[in-house]
């Protein structure tokens, strides 16, 4: 059932961002300040978005894990912070295209640049931690942990366009903003290639999940075998 | 306007598809050494069940003589 649904979610992402690309090629046309290139922000942003709401979900199943003792809530907060992690590496790598061209340079280091790189070092962290501990209990107690101290810096990478001087360019979406900073039919576009991105990042968390149990079982039975 | 932003754009578009696809890979991959650690699993699991079982499996016949 869940491979179905992983299948269907991918289906669903696949149609939605041909169609996005169709638009974005063919309909939308260039931005008057910065060209062609203003494009990337179709997968810069709302990879940024999918990876923060990931770490949010995250947080939620270790809290869920501390509270409850299960091992399905750590199981599935690694799953969705490896996914996320992958959606924040295109983030860092697309925004630092854009900026070669835009701002000259690859990098700087902003407070905007500089939380994210930290945020994907947290949790590249997170993922490399998990590798080295044996003891499932431990390993997700510590993780739980560090998830909850890694989402402290999600929080930061959100807002530091608002709270600090950047050379990252200020909220334009119309939910932050109020509407006048970007044109409604990219706009359009842009939420449509957020929701194509959130599918797949579903179809690929759905599929680590399952690995995750995969996983948890060959651990379990790993131990009846010693025992026995 | 900077006349590299077109390839520029290309890049970015490639990155981003090249970093998901390279995920998807590593997933895949992954999930067929599972699957075959599974099975090995599965099997020690088995034989070790079996090993522990055949003392009583061979005084069967001797009781049935």
């Amino acid at each position: 059932m869940r491979e179905r649904i992983a299948i269907g979610l991918a289906v669903g992402a696949a149609v939605l961002l041909s169609y996005n690309l169709y638009q974005m090629f063919m309909v939308l046309p260039d931005e008057a300040m910065q060209g062609a290139i203003y494009r990337i922000l179709f997968f810069h942003a709302p990879s940024a978005i999918v990876g923060m709401i990931g770490y949010f979900v995250a947080l939620t199943f270790s809290v869920l894990y501390l509270s409850s003792g299960k091992l399905r809530w750590d199981s599935l907060s690694a799953s969705v912070i490896e996914v996320s992690l992958v959606f924040s590496v295109v983030n860092i790598v697309t925004g630092s295209i854009w900026a070669r061209i835009i701002w000259g340079i690859w990098w700087t280091w902003d407070y905007r640049l500089t939380s994210a790189l930290v945020c994907v070092l947290i949790f590249a962290g997170y993922l490399m931690m998990r590798r080295a501990i044996e003891e499932p209990t431990q390993r997700a107690r510590l993780s739980a942990a560090l998830c909850i101290f890694g989402c402290v810096d999600v929080v930061i990478v959100w807002k530091s366009i608002e709270w600090f001087r950047n050379n990252h360019p200020g909220p334009v979406l119309t939910i932050r903003t109020g509407g006048g900073t970007m044109d409604p039919a990219m706009e359009r576009i842009f939420y449509l290639n957020l929701l194509a991105i959130l599918l797949m990042a579903i179809a690929l968390v759905l599929v680590r999940t399952r690995q995750e149990a995969t996983a948890l079982q060959i651990d379990s039975l790993r131990r009846l075998a010693n025992a026995a | 306007m900077d006349p590299r932003n077109f390839t520029f754009m290309f890049y970015g578009f490639l990155a981003a598809w090249l970093i998901v696809f390279l995920y998807v890979i590593s997933l895949a991959r992954r999930g067929a050494r599972l699957k075959k650690e599974l099975e090995n699993v599965r099997e020690l699991v088995s034989s070790s069940q079996r090993s522990t079982s055949s003392p009583v499996q061979s005084a069967e016949p001797t009781h049935k003589q």
